[in-house]
C-alpha cells in the first residue's frame, strides 16, 4: 500500500491581471478578450521551477520531518537546466543528506502525474519519496497561452502505509497525440488548432483512459467524489467528467481564474488544493492529459483531519499582489529586453568550483555555531567571529534557512541593477542568533521597517546569461506566517 | 605597547591635482599634476626621494597593477615603489607606507601618491565589478549608496530620529559641503545648493538622494614626508608633523557576529581611540579643531561625528543642525568641500584630506582659510561597507 503522507504548494506572489494584458494586446488580437477574466500567477524574475519546487517542498514538510525522504522526483517541462540535475539543486536547498536519490521527470504535460506514479510505486516498495512538480512555461507574446498559463509548484510526499490519502490505483494510457510540441532546440511551444485538440484529444482520449482505469480499479464513475483535472481549455474538465460518467458536482475549482494552468504541475497543485478540504473516505480521481492520460485514484483517510497546518495552495493564493504592468511581465519572462544600463552588463561569471566548495553555505544556508562560545554566524568559518573568544575549529553546522528573522537595517536602492528595481536589502537578525546582509524579495519598498519579521526563501541570485548559468542563494521575504 | 610615531615624521611638501571630470588626462597626468606641486613645496629634487607608495582603489579601472605606473609617470630614480589597496582608505594607506618608512629610519624622504581615474569607466557612480570569490556569492546585490543608506534606517530607529528629521540633518551636511566646495578652485562640484534642493533630489538609495552622495571624480594627491630634523635642515621652519596614524580593519564581527546594531562604524571608534592615544589627546572636542572625514555619503559624515567623539551618541543630528561642523562652527568638517564636493577619486581621497589639513595648519588655504589656524587637524578615511571596512585616522598638527 502507498499513501500521500503530506502535501504542499507554492504560488508566486504576483498575479498578472489578464485585463491589463488584453488591454495592451487587443489592438493586435481582439480575440484575446475572451481570456480577459481573472488573473494568472507569474513568477518573479528571481524564480524558476527549481526555486518554486523548493518552496512547495518546504510547505509540504517542515525541516524536522525531511529526514524521512529517501528520494526526490522533480517533474517539469520548464526546468532551468537541460543537463545538471535540477532535483539535485532542490535537494541541496532542502538540506537533505547526500544519501538520497534524485530524478528529473520531463517531456510531457503528464510529467507531474507520471512522477507521482513513479513515486507511489517506490513507496509501495517501502520508500518515502517527495514528488515535486513545478512549472514556469514560456508562451508566445500575445498568444492565448500567455494568458492561460500560470506559474506554480506542488509537493506530495508519498510513503508506505496509511497516510492522509491512500492510493486505490493508477493507470496510464499512451498515444502520440501532438496537440503541441517543443523541439529540444526551441524555447517556445508550437500549437495545433484548438478545436482538434479539444474534440479529438481531451474529449476522446481522457474518457477512454478514465474508463479503463475505473474498470481496473473496480470503481464506478458515480462513486468519484472529486474529479481533479487541469483545464487549459475553458470548461474542458466538466466535459471530460461528463463523458466519463462522473457527476458534475465532483468537478472542483480548477484555479484557472486565480492561478492559470501550471502545465504538468497543475494536476498535483489541484490535488494538493483538494486535499486541503477533503473529508475522510472521499474518492479523489486525478487525471492528466499529454500524449495520453494518467489516472490516479485516492481514498482519503481519517488522518486528514489531524494533518499539520501549512500555507497550502490556498494560503499561497491569498498571499498575492496584483500586477497591472504587462510590460513587467514581458520583462520578467525575458520576452522583452529593457535597457538596464552599464550596470546590467557586469560580468556574472561564477566559478562552479567555488560554488561546490561552499554549497552548504550557498545552497543550504547552513551557518556555523561555535561549540565553545555558542556564537552563531554566517558563513561558518575556521575561526569563530566571537569578539571575546576567537576559538579555532570549534564550529558545528547550524542551519538558518528555516529560522525567522527581523530587519535591523534596510534600504531601497535605485542605483543597483536589478530586473525589478529598486533593489531592496538590509541586515537581518535571525531568531536565536546569526545575521546577514541579504537581498529582500517580494517586498514593497515603502513598507519596509526596522523590526519587520522576515523569512528566508531560495531564489535566483543572478543569471549569467552569457554562459547560461543560474546562481541561486537565499533572500529574505516578509514573513508570510508572522501571524501564526 | 608601542610608543607610536608622534612627531617623528614631518610633511615636507604636498600637492593635489584639480579634481573633477578630467577628460583631459589619464592617471599619469593627474599624478604628475599633484607631484609637481608637492615637490616644489618640498623644495627637493626627485633624486632625494628614497621610496614611494601608490594608493589606488580600483586598479583595473584606473591604472593597472603594481607600483610601476607611479615610477613611470614621475620618472622616479628606480627606487622602491609599492602599490597599496585598501578600499577607499587606500590614500591614507599609501601615506602610512611612506610615514612608517621614515619613522623606522629606513628612509630619509618618502613619497605617497593617491590617484584614481574613475571617469573612464563609463559609470555615473562607482563601477560594478566582477564577482567570483565566495564572499561575493553571499553579498546582497548592492551599491555603495545602498550599503551606506542602511546606516540611516538603523540610526533613526536606535535614536528615535524620524526619517524626515534625519533627512533634513543630512541635507544640512551636504549644503554645508557645497558652500565650502564653492570656495575651492580645485573642487569638482562648486555650486552651492539649498536644503530644499537636497531634500527633493532624485532618490538614489532610500533615504539618500542625489545630493547625499559624493562626487565621483578623477584626481590625484601627493605627499612627501621626512623627519623633522631633515625638514629643518632643508630650511623648513613651520613644521606640520604626524601626531597619529591609525588603521582599523573589520574582522567580520559587524557582518557576521552579533552585537553591532548597524547604526555606527565600529572601526572608526577603534581607530579614533588609538589615534587619540597616540597623539596624547584626551578631549578631542578641545584638541581637534578641524576635520576632514570620509563623507562618501551625508549620513556617513553625520554618524562619524559621533564615532570620532565630536558629538555625543544620538546627538549629531542636533549638532549638525546647530552648525557645529559648518565652516564657521566650532569644529569645521570638510572645509574644502569634502568627498561631497572636492570629489572622491578613491585612492587620492585620504591624501587630499591631509592636504587640506596641511594647508589650513600653515594658513595657506586661501579664501576658505580659518581665521585662527587649527592646532590639530584630523582626517578620517573609510573604505568598504559599513559592516566590513577599513578605517584610517590621521592627525596632523603644528610642531
Amino acid at each position: 500500500m502507498a499513501s500521500i503522507i503530506a502535501f504542499g504548494g507554492y504560488v508566486p506572489r504576483r498575479r498578472l491581471q489578464r485585463e491589463a494584458a488584453v488591454a495592451a494586446l487587443s489592438w493586435f488580437n481582439a480575440g484575446l478578450s475572451a481570456h480577459a477574466r481573472g488573473e494568472r500567477a507569474i513568477a518573479g524574475w528571481d524564480e524558476d521551477t527549481v526555486t518554486m519546487a523548493v518552496e512547495a517542498a518546504r510547505d509540504c514538510l517542515p525541516e524536522d520531518r525531511r529526514s524521512v525522504i529517501r528520494k526526490l522526483i522533480l517533474a517539469s517541462t520548464s526546468l532551468p537546466y537541460a543537463d545538471r540535475q535540477n532535483a539535485g539543486i532542490v535537494k541541496e536547498a532542502l538540506n537533505l543528506s547526500d544519501d538520497v536519490g534524485a530524478l528529473d521527470v520531463t517531456g510531457s504535460q503528464r510529467a507531474g502525474t507520471s512522477a507521482l506514479i513513479a513515486a507511489l510505486e517506490s513507496a509501495a516498495g517501502g520508500s518515502e519519496v517527495l514528488c515535486l512538480a513545478s512549472e514556469r512555461r514560456k508562451a508566445k507574446v500575445a498568444s492565448e497561452a500567455e494568458l492561460t498559463y500560470g506559474d506554480a509548484a506542488a509537493a506530495i510526499l508519498v510513503g508506505p502505509g496509511a497516510g492522509l490519502a491512500e492510493l486505490v490505483g493508477h493507470h496510464s494510457h499512451t498515444v502520440d497525440f501532438a496537440d503541441h510540441f517543443r523541439a529540444s532546440d526551441r524555447c517556445l511551444d508550437y500549437e495545433w488548432e484548438g478545436r482538434w485538440v479539444r474534440d479529438e484529444g481531451y474529449a476522446k482520449i481522457m474518457p477512454t483512459a478514465i474508463a479503463e482505469a475505473l474498470a481496473k480499479f473496480n470503481v464506478s464513475a458515480d462513486a468519484i467524489d472529486r474529479f481533479i483535472m487541469a483545464a487549459p481549455i475553458r470548461g474542458i474538465d466538466k466535459s471530460v467528467a461528463k463523458a466519463a460518467g462522473i457527476g458534475a458536482d465532483a468537478v472542483g475549482d480548477n484555479l484557472q481564474d486565480r492561478l492559470g494552468t501550471a502545465g504538468c504541475a497543475q494536476p498535483l497543485i489541484l490535488l494538493a488544493h483538494a486535499l486541503e478540504k477533503a473529508a475522510p473516505s472521499e474518492l479523489l480521481l486525478v487525471a492528466s492529459f499529454g500524449q495520453g492520460c494518467d489516472v490516479l485514484l485516492f481514498r482519503v483517510t481519517d488522518a486528514i483531519g489531524a494533518r499539520a497546518a501549512n500555507m497550502g495552495v490556498s494560503g499561497w493564493l491569498d498571499r498575492r499582489k496584483a500586477e497591472d504592468s504587462y510590460i513587467r511581465h514581458l520583462h520578467f519572462t525575458g520576452a522583452l529586453t529593457l535597457d538596464g544600463g552599464m550596470r546590467a552588463e557586469a560580468d556574472q561569471r561564477t566559478p562552479p568550483s567555488m560554488l561546490y566548495r561552499h554549497r552548504r553555505s550557498l545552497l543550504s544556508l547552513v551557518g556555523g555555531r561555535c561549540t565553545k562560545t555558542g556564537t552563531i554566524q554566517f558563513p561558518k568559518s575556521d575561526i569563530s567571529v566571537a569578539q571575546n573568544e576567537r576559538a579555532i575549529g570549534t564550529q558545528e553546522e547550524y542551519p538558518l534557512a528555516e529560522r525567522r528573522a527581523r530587519i535591523a537595517s534596510f534600504t531601497a536602492d535605485s542605483l543597483v541593477y536589478t530586473p525589478d528595481p529598486p533593489g531592496c536589502y538590509g541586515l537581518i537578525e535571525f531568531e536565536g542568533g546569526g545575521r546577514m546582509t541579504v537581498d529582500f524579495t517580494d517586498v514593497d519598498p515603502d513598507t519596509l521597517e526596522i523590526g519587520q519579521p522576515m523569512r528566508m526563501m531560495f531564489r535566483l541570485k543572478r543569471h549569467d546569461v552569457e554562459r547560461g548559468f543560474k546562481h541561486y542563494f537565499w533572500k529574505a521575504v516578509p514573513d508570510y506566517r508572522a501571524a501564526t | 605597547m608601542a610608543s607610536g610615531i608622534k612627531d617623528r615624521v614631518a610633511i615636507l611638501g604636498m600637492g593635489c591635482s584639480r579634481f573633477g571630470e578630467r577628460w583631459d588626462m589619464d592617471a599619469s597626468g593627474l599624478m604628475v599634476e599633484a607631484f609637481l606641486e608637492a615637490i616644489e613645496d618640498a623644495g627637493i629634487d626627485v633624486t632625494q626621494i628614497d621610496a614611494a607608495w601608490l594608493g589606488v582603489g580600483l586598479d583595473t579601472a584606473s591604472i593597472g597593477p603594481s607600483g610601476v605606473p607611479l615610477s613611470v609617470a614621475l620618472r622616479l630614480p628606480n627606487i622602491p615603489c609599492t602599490k597599496v589597496e585598501n578600499y577607499c582608505a587606500s590614500g591614507t594607506e599609501s601615506f602610512r607606507g611612506a610615514v612608517y618608512a621614515v619613522a623606522s629610519g629606513a628612509c630619509d624622504i618618502a613619497l605617497a601618491m593617491g590617484v584614481e581615474k574613475l571617469k573612464d569607466t563609463g559609470y555615473g557612480g562607482l563601477p560594478a565589478r566582477p564577482r567570483g570569490a565566495f564572499p561575493d556569492a553571499t553579498l546582497a546585490n548592492s551599491t555603495a549608496p545602498g550599503q551606506f543608506a542602511q546606516i540611516a534606517s538603523a540610526y533613526g530607529a536606535k535614536h528615535g530620529v524620524k526619517r524626515d528629521d534625519l533627512k533634513r540633518a543630512i541635507a544640512h551636511v551636504s549644503v554645508k559641503s557645497h558652500a565650502n566646495g564653492a570656495k575651492n578652485p580645485k573642487a569638482h562640484l562648486r555650486k552651492p545648493i539649498t536644503e530644499e534642493q537636497a531634500m527633493n533630489a532624485p532618490m538614489i538609495a532610500e533615504p539618500l538622494g542625489l545630493f547625499d552622495c559624493c562626487g565621483v571624480s578623477d584626481g590625484a594627491a601627493c605627499v612627501i614626508v621626512t623627519t623633522p630634523e631633515i625638514a629643518r635642515r632643508l630650511g623648513k621652519t613651520d613644521l606640520v608633523t604626524v601626531k597619529a596614524l591609525q588603521v582599523a580593519a573589520s574582522n567580520g564581527w559587524e557582518a557576521e557576529g552579533s552585537g553591532w546594531d548597524g547604526s555606527y562604524f565600529h572601526t572608526t571608534r577603534i581607530a579614533a581611540a588609538r589615534a587619540y592615544k597616540e597623539a596624547g589627546i584626551t578631549d578631542p572636542r578641545k584638541d581637534i579643531s578641524l576635520t576632514e572625514v570620509h563623507d562618501c555619503f551625508s549620513i556617513t559624515e553625520l554618524v562619524t561625528m559621533e564615532d570620532l567623539g565630536l558629538s555625543d551618541e544620538g546627538r549629531a543630528v542636533y549638532d549638525v543642525m546647530d552648525g557645529k561642523f559648518d565652516a564657521d562652527g566650532a569644529i569645521p568638517c570638510q572645509i574644502d568641500g569634502g568627498l561631497k564636493c572636492f570629489g572622491h577619486p578613491i585612492g587620492a581621497s585620504g591624501i587630499r584630506m591631509i592636504y587640506e589639513n596641511y594647508l589650513q595648519l600653515l594658513g595657506r588655504a586661501g579664501e576658505r582659510q580659518r581665521a585662527t589656524p587649527p592646532v590639530n587637524a584630523l582626517s578620517h578615511n573609510l573604505g568598504g561597507f559599513p559592516n566590513l571596512n577599513v578605517c584610517a585616522v590621521a592627525i596632523v598638527g603644528m610642531n
